[in-house]
């Protein structure tokens, strides 16, 4: 049987990946009065970011498709454990 | 017009802003729309949940009550092959304890157009066997050692290996990629193993003879059964057994809707945004299939409280109960004196932030009304300024 490439971001089951700026990052912190370590986590490894080469402490934003709101936003720190 | 609902785009969820624009009045007046704005906003507004709400305990309530009436059974999968599948309460155990080792593995796998539409079923056929894993004794009617010069032969059943396309070639090339040291002699209706080493023993012979008999010669490891069937207008293909990693790579698949029970492994292929979907995805079905009725936003809080932490966790003392920070909280939920004992070895401090401890010591829980508490400005401190 052949091979086909597979996108992780393609699939059915994965959000779309971003990651914020400096200074959008900043400005999340600043608006939801946290630091970054309060927020919640997503793998450095984690599969659907592979391709968005981010470093430690970047935010990732997650633009999920809720059932109850059509479209939700959530954030996650990159963090190593 | 446009300009003020877009006004309102990141205060209202866009789904309302949706309804909204499809529900307008046609010629609606600036000031009219305003104000329908204003008054859905404000609406919108008091429909959320009050700040110091305790949503986890509704969430356990709202998932817990139904709980009581689903059914404890595993249930057999109609068609012609057996196939189980857990629901119920067990299923819905199994997914919250964050389980690794499912009891009923399955894949739903989605195809690509000319095997979907179901035109060609000999073909639909063909691939599902492909994707099946045959291993050598499913292929073979003997495995025999010949004790004078430890060779072993094993018999090949032809009829077998011609209706998943297999030649004796190919099965010779699995072999030596999965096992080392030996030499392989095709004689047509047989194989022929032999150890390149000289001082070969009959225990090593036994071993190696059953060793083989589970090497995978065709299709994808872990599945153990295929099954197709039509679902609404396409066929897709129910397994049991699953490996999602390398089921993505086949190319006559639709690998963007294939799915998998196991969460796990979702998290590893996909990542923990995946797994969330998947968690949701797959309580609720549980829940729908008993004809019970719960809220979807209970589920997603519990499934984002198996995911904050980047990894799965399930909900037991090992999962997310030993995230908390609390000793007491950690006490009281299992094993209470472990918990104890720990933390009076290196001395670790409670500083009663959250609800069980406060319980436990007879104080008011931070939980609605006693969330807020009072912050004074020091004068000395405001005077630095």
């Amino acid at each position: 049987m052949k091979k086909q490439k597979f996108k992780v971001d393609k699939h059915i089951l994965t959000p779309k990946h971003s990651k914020l700026g400096e200074r959008e990052k900043a400005q999340l912190l600043e608006k939801y009065q946290v630091t970054s370590k309060e927020l919640p986590k997503i793998l450095k490894t984690d599969s659907a970011i592979k391709e968005l080469d981010a470093k430690l402490w970047d935010v990732i934003k997650i633009t999920r498709k809720s059932p109850t709101a059509g479209e939700s936003i959530f954030y996650r720190v990159v963090s190593d454990v | 017009m446009s300009n003020i609902i877009s006004e309102y785009e990141d205060k209202l969820p866009i789904k309302i802003i949706e309804e909204i624009k499809n529900n307008l009045p046609k010629g609606i007046s600036d000031a009219k729309l305003k104000k329908v704005m204003e008054a859905i906003h404000e609406e919108y507004r008091t429909a959320k949940v009050h700040p110091g709400e305790s949503v986890g305990m509704i969430a356990a309530e709202s998932i817990g009550e139904p709980g009581t009436q689903m059914t404890l059974n595993t249930f057999h999968f109609a068609g012609v092959a057996e196939m189980n599948v857990t629901l119920g309460l067990p299923r819905i155990i199994e997914i919250l304890d964050g389980r690794k080792e499912l009891e009923n593995p399955m894949m739903e796998i989605y195809l690509k157009k000319p095997y979907a539409s179901g035109k060609k079923i000999e073909e639909l056929r063909h691939l599902a066997l492909q994707i099946r894993e045959t291993r050598l004794r499913d292929i073979s009617t003997e495995f025999s050692i010949n004790i004078a010069d430890f060779t072993i032969e094993v018999k090949l059943d032809k009829d077998k290996m011609k209706e998943i396309d297999l030649t004796n070639g190919k099965v010779m090339d699995a072999i030596l990629k999965q096992l080392k040291g030996y030499n392989i002699k095709d004689n047509k209706d047989s194989l022929m193993l032999k150890a390149r080493t000289k001082e070969d023993v009959f225990n090593d012979a036994y071993k190696t003879k059953e060793k083989i008999k589970n090497i995978t010669v065709k299709g994808i490891k872990g599945i153990s059964q295929v099954l197709p069937v039509k679902r609404e207008d396409e066929f897709v293909i129910i397994t049991a057994g699953s490996n999602l990693a390398d089921v993505l790579q086949l190319e006559e698949i639709d690998a963007y809707r294939t799915t998998t029970n196991n969460i796990f492994e979702i998290e590893q292929v996909l990542g923990i945004e995946a797994a969330r979907q998947s968690i949701i995805n797959e309580i609720f079905k549980v829940i729908e299939s008993q004809g019970l009725n719960v809220d979807v936003r209970h589920i997603m809080l519990v499934a984002d409280t198996m995911c904050v932490s980047g990894t799965l966790k399930g909900i037991t003392r090992y999962g997310v109960v030993s995230e908390k920070s609390s000793v007491l909280a950690r006490a009281s939920f299992e094993t209470p004196i472990k918990h104890i004992i720990n933390a009076a070895l290196v001395g670790e401090v409670d500083n009663l932030n959250s609800v069980v401890e406060n319980v436990m010591v007879n104080q008011p829980v931070p939980i609605g009304t006693g969330l807020p508490s009072l912050a004074v400005k020091s004068p000395q401190k405001a005077k630095e300024k």
